[in-house]
């Protein structure tokens, strides 16, 4: 019953459409340009095969780690409420919204050779820990995938009606209880999602795996495109890892497909949620350890960060603003469109039950290689324009597509629900086209819309991408404008930089987000 | 104030930005790296110094590195936009000169204040320095005055991926030009020196000055930046015995460029001081031709090796693969 597909109205078809061809126009089309030019696949290496086994290997304990250790934190966070619990939510995604190289640079104060962890078990005598090798990998990739795995899972915990707490705490249900029927159910529909997501995020990780890599062991599929591209300028070489990271991802986003399970609560009347089932002192002193250890964890790198930066925000040399100017309305270009294409996507999934193509393609543009996707597109467009008149629309659509799959993840299913728990009423009362996006859909989605537009001005704001390949004088970015400082010696001015980039993503994440919950007091 | 002050400089800036195509002036386009044309690097300086003598507009590219901008032009093919590449080093040079995009650049009679005879053809050098590795004074006591002793003691080093950057593959040079057949040796002995090892040179920096590890490989006229712009002299290159291996940027023109006439004039400006000028404080590397002025203050107090190394770009070209295989298997045990 609920697997059978709803017809979709004709401004449906249309958006979800447009969101298909958007996606494979900036994810298989920039691969099949490379390949058209190579003429042919080229034969890969011992030592490209080895790059693939670390990198599944390296994302498949992250993706593990990041969501296993979610599941705790983001369970505190659902039946906890205490001052500042907004902030705290806010300010635990802020590491997935860096850029690489800063967030490194935070890590290490606090991991590093010199960091605080190790003068502190100098201190101590006892021996200093190493955070390169594969476990430094992993904890970098855990601390940029942990707080969105908390978010997705908090909107899940946050989507189980009040009523079904209520009845729960009616039938005397413990935690355990409350464990087996209401919160494995959630985490069954979310999971394999999360899973995926985060293990494509780092799959294709460049920066980080080679910088806490420690050498040559940790060598990824995207540092073997890099080589074949600008060591050998293999085009085919390239073209051929490109196509295995995208078929991994095909792969994997449909194995999950068939592990999620719809959750099937039901509609609620928006009550705010008691949990009577929570109210235990060791439950609360659990808790407290779990939220205050992951506070620790994700926000120290970002203190060091900031507070090294900070002295030098005033002073920062003029460009650096202009260049901050143009990010933040590329920023909200992206928004625009990546809100604009994954609504209808992610509606036009929910409709159709069961999870297929749709989903696929839409976590296509996490499994892209940056460099082929900004040499792709170089060579398709070059023809058409001047690469540097084109440097901003092109970030605009390539950094919407990047953050489609986070959008459609925050969105499918939420819009699963609003289907299964309205759809039918909907289409009773003959709700069609704008009055039903009106009044039903936008009110309903609020919450995941605005965390989604949230998490892509600010993943915009940060990205790097592309940029690098098509930017001249005039048309650079902040993250751009960051890397230029640091290659000029100028760490001091980077750092600086940082702060500033650091407080506007954050600033866009917090405005976007708290639309979308100013009706609720959670 | 200060506010309004931003937010006006930053919409000048906005619409500055907007192409305005007005003036009718030649243009000649130079395809670059990205620190080269950053408001830190040389461009802006050049571009005024150039645009006031040639009656022309000078268009900086950035593509990225120096591995970009090749690849770029590669990309391109002869259907290129650049009249001129400039910010290829020695270790690209074969691979750019075998594309048969670039033609000889006619400057035969310059002499340059290079530590190596140059007579190439095809490319002109711009500026050059000695890779080296860079400590703190302030930290580290001894010194290790060649890769064996770098090995021998556990002083902790960062360097550059070959594969992602162009220090990194200098350094895969200059310990095959030091050790040749031993080279695979050395790289075993230094494994347990490398902390790690990063995409590009300004990641290996940052991790240097955050106290991750003792040397970085980078020049030895990186500590001139600290010294000239911060008033710190606590920064030193290591001098090694065996030498050190040169980078040479060099600068080319397109065989295919419509502005043949202006393109030989900006190759001739390179050898000038309104170019060559600029270049030591803005890339901390030593000019082509040292300035009529001379080297900037601090730049006297940088190590100056007796022995330079540097392949033959041909040569490093049929080195390099099999050099990197060594490198690899050393640093994967």
């Amino acid at each position: 019953m609920a697997d059978r597909a709803q017809p979709l109205s004709a401004g449906l078809r249309l958006g979800a459409g447009a969101a298909v061809l958007l996606t494979l126009a900036l994810t298989l089309g920039p691969l099949g340009a490379v390949l058209a030019r190579a003429g042919t696949f080229a034969a890969l290496g011992p030592a490209d095969w080895a790059a693939l086994r670390f990198t599944v290997a390296q994302a498949t304990v992250s993706a593990a780690l990041s969501l296993g250790l979610a599941v705790p934190v983001a369970r505190a966070l659902a039946r906890r409420r205490f001052p500042g619990r907004g902030l705290l939510i806010t300010l635990l995604g802020a590491p997935f919204i860096l850029p690489v190289i800063v967030a490194v640079m935070g890590l290490l104060a606090i991991f590093g050779r010199s960091g605080l962890v190790n003068d502190g078990l100098a201190a101590l005598g006892i021996g200093r820990i190493s955070i390169y090798g594969f476990g430094g990998v992993v904890l970098a990739h855990v601390f940029f995938n942990l707080p969105l795995a908390v978010r997705l899972l908090l909107q899940g915990w946050l989507a189980i009606p009040a009523e079904r707490f209520r009845l729960a705490a009616s039938l005397g249900f413990g935690p355990g209880d409350i464990a087996r029927h209401l919160e494995r159910p959630m985490l069954k529909a979310l999971g394999p999602g999360i899973f995926v997501t985060i293990f494509l995020i780092c799959l294709t990780s460049f920066a980080v795996a080679l910088t806490l890599g420690g050498g040559p062991r940790a060598t990824t599929v995207e540092l073997a495109i890099y080589q074949a591209f600008r060591f050998d300028f293999d085009l085919g070489r390239a073209a051929h890892l490109a196509s295995l990271q995208l078929a991994l991802c095909a792969a994997t986003a449909l194995v999950a497909a068939r592990f999620t399970v719809p959750s099937a609560f039901g509609a609620g009347l928006d009550r705010p949620v008691a949990r009577w089932d929570a109210g235990g002192a060791g439950l609360r002193v659990l808790d407290t350890l779990l939220l205050g250890a992951a506070a620790l964890f994700l926000l120290a790198p970002l203190a060091a960060v900031f507070l090294t930066g900070l002295p030098r925000l005033a002073t920062l040399p003029e460009p650096v603003w202009r260049a901050a100017l143009r990010s933040v309305l590329v920023a909200c270009g992206s928004t625009a469109v990546a809100m604009g294409v994954s609504l209808p996507l992610a509606l036009a999934i929910a409709r159709r039950g069961r999870a297929g193509m749709l989903e696929v393609v839409g976590m296509l543009p996490l499994a892209t290689s940056s460099l082929v996707t900004g040499t792709g597109l170089f060579l398709l467009l070059r023809p058409l324009a001047s690469p540097g008149d084109l440097a901003l629309p092109v970030t605009v659509a390539v950094n919407a597509a990047m953050a489609l799959p986070f959008v459609l993840r925050a969105l499918i299913p939420a819009a699963r629900d609003l289907e299964a728990d309205y759809g039918r009423l909907a289409q009773s009362l003959g709700m069609r086209g704008l009055s039903r996006l009106w009044l039903l859909t936008l009110p309903r989605l609020r919450r995941p819309l605005g965390f989604s537009a949230g998490l892509t001005a600010a993943l915009s704001m940060g990205d790097l991408g592309v940029i690098a390949l098509f930017a001249d004088e005039d048309h650079t970015t902040l993250p751009l404008q960051l890397y230029r400082l640091m290659g000029a010696y100028r760490m001091a001015d980077a750092a600086g930089a940082a702060v500033l980039l650091l407080g506007l993503s954050f600033g866009l994440f917090w405005m976007f987000d708290r639309g979308g919950r100013a009706d609720a007091g959670a | 104030m200060r506010k309004t002050q931003i937010s006006t400089l930053m919409i000048a800036g906005l619409l500055a930005a907007t192409p305005v195509a007005a003036q009718e002036k030649p243009v000649l386009t130079v395809y670059t790296y990205d620190s080269f044309v950053s408001d830190w690097g040389p461009g802006p300086q050049i571009e005024t110094a150039f645009e006031a003598e040639c009656g022309c507009d000078l268009k900086f590219v950035a593509t990225g590195d120096g591995a970009a901008l090749l690849s770029r032009v590669l990309l391109e093919g002869a259907g290129t936009e650049a009249d001129i590449v400039l910010g290829l080093d020695t270790s690209l040079a074969a691979a750019a000169a075998a594309s048969g995009l670039f033609a000889p650049h006619g400057q035969d009679g310059t002499v340059y204040d290079l530590p190596v005879a140059w007579t190439d053809p095809l490319f002109v050098p711009y500026d050059w320095g000695w890779f080296a590795f860079v400590y703190d004074k302030t930290k580290s006591d001894t010194v290790p005055a060649d890769f064996e002793a770098l090995a021998a003691s556990d002083l902790k080093i960062v360097i550059e991926d070959p594969r992602s950057s162009t220090p990194g593959l200098g350094l895969l040079l200059w310990v095959k030009a030091a050790y040749g057949e031993r080279a695979g040796a050395i790289w075993e002995g230094l494994s347990d020196n490398i902390v790690t090892v990063t995409p590009g040179w300004t990641e290996a920096y940052g991790l240097f000055l955050e106290g991750e590890a003792d040397m970085v490989l980078s020049y030895t006229t990186s500590p001139a930046y600290h010294l000239i712009a911060e008033s710190d002299d606590s920064k030193a290159a290591a001098a090694f015995r065996e030498g050190h291996y040169l980078q040479v940027e060099v600068a080319a023109k397109l065989a295919g460029t419509d502005q043949g006439a202006l393109a030989d004039r900006f190759l001739a400006f390179i050898a000038t001081d309104a170019f060559q000028g600029a270049i030591p404080e803005t890339n901390w590397m030593y000019p082509a031709i040292t300035p009529t002025s001379g080297l900037p203050k601090g730049f006297e107090t940088l190590i100056r090796p007796d022995k330079s190394l540097l392949f033959p770009p041909e040569e490093a070209a049929a080195l390099r693969d099999a050099a990197l295989a060594e490198w690899q298997t050393a640093l994967s045990r």
